[in-house]
């Protein structure tokens, strides 16, 4: 194990909890609201996590610290356990996330500028960025589970910073509700492993998995299960109605959380437990992912507000995350995850920035011409825009080719061509609305002049992030070979081994690793046995798979490339205005065209009306029902019951009067009263007369004596 | 009453006066006494009938010593000493009855006992 990485993780954790606590409790008292130290604490744990991931980047190893304890004792020898794992995935994540949390924390500090409530945001900040990193360092379900919550949570504060508008407090209630729906499948899922495997630790699954321990219907179960809650915080369909609803939060908040981190934290739970998917849920997995980004690419293409689009491309490209590691690619499903999260970081703080600009002006049809009066903005959301385009070159264009690839590959063996096809049109979908929203923002006349005369460009703490996050839209690509190089989606016994040698094992995972160690070809034969698609695809440089995925990668991104090219003009044509104002194409005339298919788009498809009309009328109508019953059935029990009550007690009072008073207690009064009365009639005071008694008294006993001693009355 | 009965009884005619005579003689005097007790209003009359019961007492007494002694060849003197002593209590019962009486003349204005028939005033 490794000892400066494992401290290195604690303060990374730590870190962020401290001043959490410091500047929940006094913020008030504190300079500017203590968000100098929020910044400057997670610059410092950006700083650490850089360190943790050069040390890893140079290390042979898969992974590097893997500490167990006893959390909770349950029973002799039995505990539930805690820990704490760093792997080069984990490495990774917390460079991501100390990265994007530090650039909006420091964003932040001008965008929200004057608010109400600065310190609770900034506290709101810090907890979130406490529960993602609590999330990545987990090494068992349980962890993951309650920081999960925990990020969950910080959401629902967060989306409803500004709870005064009702529209903010209705979006965090949905998002809340919606992704515990999620969570509650991820509970069975956890609650299955459990059952079945004893253990929440991975090694502990993976290893269970492999033996046969967590199999058949069982793992078919956990695995959906597991990726309910993954769906519920990916946003994937159909849970995916809260994501859009939450771009009522800050718009910082919506890049930190709603863009780059927590919702990444479903894929991440996915490509983090993806040796325990069967295949059936694996292929599950993949159309889930592949019909969530044709989908919500569709309903982007209309969108008015700024930051709807960016969300619902936010939900295409976590689908696009969820087919990756459903066809089993590992990495170019968590390269994706990095690379969308810097450029997706980028574009909501440079949307934040046109925002805050315009005088918290939301529709695109107000904007226009920005380039002129926000240069530096223009170039980092245009860097960020052919990022996520997949424009040649750049960072998304690497991850996405690579999903790409992965799908082709899976297709050209096993079929499945529809996952081929809605990846592909949603390059061409991408890239058309996203040069759409850019060339309505930026490029043209001023549309609302009002709003523009006073647009001015960002203050420094503004244009650093984006800066930052525009020149890693461009080199982010670069992290391929680090994440080529992890792969450590192999086998479960590759994982297995791995997180032993790391320092904490079980003795389910030590049989597991001395079962294979006795087998010749062990991990070829375990994939081979089970069907797994994932160990095929890794079984060797000359499998099937691997000369698919050879062929498919140059088709792939040939094919991806003329998409997003076709996809850039086509925007071009439609909203790149020429000199006269006018553009190549009228969008308003296709729209009028296609009337019926744009008011779908436009109301996302009314999928929040049949959500309404389903879920909350039923819910609704259930409750009237229930009120009802309740009313005149158990109300009208409770009633009858309590007359019972009186009347039983009007009985008993009677008798009460009657019997008890009446006969026991005043009638034995009134018996003795009379023989009292009765009796000192005797009593007359007259001394001469007792006296005539006892001597009459005295005359019977003698003569009573007489007779018993003699039996006669003589003398 | 027939002469042979009484005869058989002590009384005789004939005989010295035996011990019966003395006997009856304060079983009358009891009689008396006690009929004086029970008879009288006159608290007075009551003291006088109590004197009569232990004068009977007393003749009782002296009779069983006088008669008594020569049968079992007793020579103490415990018969007149009885005699000597509830003469003595007579006198005392005298003297505290006379200060009840006294008392019940205050209270009442009479001596009769009929009246005083209430132990409180």
């Amino acid at each position: 194990m490794d000892h400066t990485m494992l401290k290195c993780g604690l303060a990374i954790f730590a870190l962020p909890l401290v001043s959490f606590v410091v500047l929940g409790l006094f913020n008030k008292r504190l300079p500017r609201r203590g968000d100098f130290i929020a910044t400057s604490v997670m610059g410092l744990a950006l700083g650490l996590s850089l360190y943790v991931f050069w040390r890893a980047w140079s290390d042979p190893r898969p992974v590097f610290v893997n500490l167990s304890f006893a959390w909770l004792p349950m029973e002799v020898n039995k505990a539930v356990l805690g820990g704490i794992l760093i792997d080069r995935l984990t490495a990774v994540m917390l460079v991501v996330v100390t990265l994007v949390s530090f650039l909006v924390h420091l964003f932040s500090t001008k965008y929200m500028e004057g608010d109400v409530r600065y310190g609770r945001y900034f506290a709101g900040l810090l907890l979130f960025t406490v529960s993602m990193l609590g999330l990545v360092l987990a090494n068992n379900l349980l962890y993951l589970y309650m920081f999960w919550e925990l990020v969950g949570l910080t959401s629902y504060i967060l989306i409803g910073h500004w709870f005064e508008k009702k529209s903010a407090s209705d979006a965090a209630i949905k998002a809340f509700i919606t992704t515990r729906l999620g969570d509650v499948g991820m509970f069975i899922g956890i609650m299955v492993c459990y059952l079945q495997v004893g253990s929440l630790q991975y090694g502990d699954l993976f290893a269970a998995v492999e033996q046969g321990g967590l199999s058949g219907a069982w793992r078919t179960i956990a695995g959906l299960g597991l990726f309910f809650g993954a769906m519920g915080k990916s946003a994937q369909f159909p849970l995916h109605v809260w994501l859009p609803d939450a771009m009522e939060g800050p718009t910082p908040v919506s890049a930190l959380i709603h863009a780059a981190t927590m919702v990444a934290a479903g894929v991440y739970l996915t490509g983090r437990l993806l040796p325990v998917f069967d295949p059936p849920t694996l292929l599950f997995i993949a159309y889930i992912g592949g019909f969530t980004a044709l989908f919500a690419a569709t309903i982007a293409l209309v969108q008015d507000d700024i930051k709807k689009v960016l969300a619902y491309s936010t939900v295409s490209q976590l689908g696009y995350m969820i087919l990756a590691l459903g066809v089993g690619g590992y990495v170019s499903g968590l390269f994706h995850l990095t690379t969308h999260a810097f450029f997706k970081a980028g574009l909501f703080l440079g949307a934040g920035a046109v925002i805050h600009a315009m005088h918290h002006e939301q529709s695109m049809s107000k904007y226009g011409g920005l380039r002129r009066k926000m240069p530096i903005t223009t170039v980092c959301y245009l860097l960020a825009t052919l990022a996520l385009a997949g424009f040649p070159g750049f960072s998304g264009f690497w991850s996405k080719d690579a999903i790409l690839a992965d799908v082709l590959a899976f297709a050209m063996l096993n079929g499945h061509w529809f996952l081929v096809v809605a990846g592909f049109s949603t390059v061409f979908l991408t890239a058309f609305y996203m040069f759409r929203q850019f060339f309505l923002t930026f490029t043209g006349k001023p549309r609302d002049h009002h709003a523009y005369d006073h647009a001015h460009e960002s203050p420094l703490p503004m244009l650093i992030p984006l800066i930052v996050l525009g020149t890693l839209a461009v080199v982010g690509g670069g992290m391929g070979g680090w994440f080529g190089a992890m792969n450590p989606a192999k086998s479960g016994v590759e994982q297995v081994r791995g997180l032993r040698e790391a320092g904490f094992t079980t003795p389910l995972m030590d049989s597991v690793v001395q079962q294979s160690h006795d087998a010749e070809t062990p991990h070829a034969a375990s994939s081979e046995a089970h069907g797994d698609p994932l160990g095929d695809a890794h079984a060797g440089e000359h499998s099937p798979e691997a000369e698919a995925r050879h062929k498919a990668h140059y088709m792939a991104m040939g094919l991806s490339t003329c998409l997003a090219l076709a996809g850039i003009l086509l925007g071009a044509a439609f909203y790149l205005q020429r000199k006269d104002g006018k553009t190549l194409l009228d969008p308003g005339r296709v729209a009028q065209r296609c009337s019926l298919a744009h008011r779908i788009l436009w109301n996302k498809y009314y999928l929040d009306e049949a959500y309404m009309a389903c879920f909350v009328m039923t819910t609704r109508a259930l409750a009237v029902i229930s009120a009802t019953f309740d009313r005149l059935i158990i109300d009208g029990i409770v009633n009858l019951a309590g007359w019972c009550g009186w009347a039983w007690s009007y009985l008993t009072e009677i008798f009460d009067r009657i019997v008890v008073d009446g006969w026991f207690v005043n009638g034995s009064a009134q018996t003795t009263a009379y023989m009292g009365r009765q009796v000192n009639q005797s009593q007359t005071g007259y001394v001469r007369q007792y006296l005539m008694l006892t001597v009459l008294g005295l005359l019977i006993i003698s003569s009573v004596c007489a007779y018993a001693f003699y039996g006669y009355w003589q003398p | 009453m027939n002469t042979t009965l009484l005869t058989s009884a002590g009384f005789s005619s004939t005989q010295p006066v035996g011990l019966l005579w003395y006997l009856t003689a304060a079983a009358i005097l009891f009689a008396l006494g006690l009929t004086a007790c029970m008879a009288r209003r006159n608290a007075i009359g009551i003291l006088i009938g109590l004197e009569l019961i232990l004068n009977a007492a007393i003749l009782n007494f002296m009779a069983f010593w006088r008669f008594g002694q020569s049968a079992t060849n007793d020579t103490s003197m415990a018969g007149p000493m009885m005699g000597i002593f509830i003469i003595v209590l007579a006198a005392c019962e005298a003297a505290v009855a006379l200060a009840i009486l006294l008392n019940l003349y205050f209270n009442f204005g009479s001596v009769e006992v009929d009246k005083a028939n209430r132990m409180r005033l």
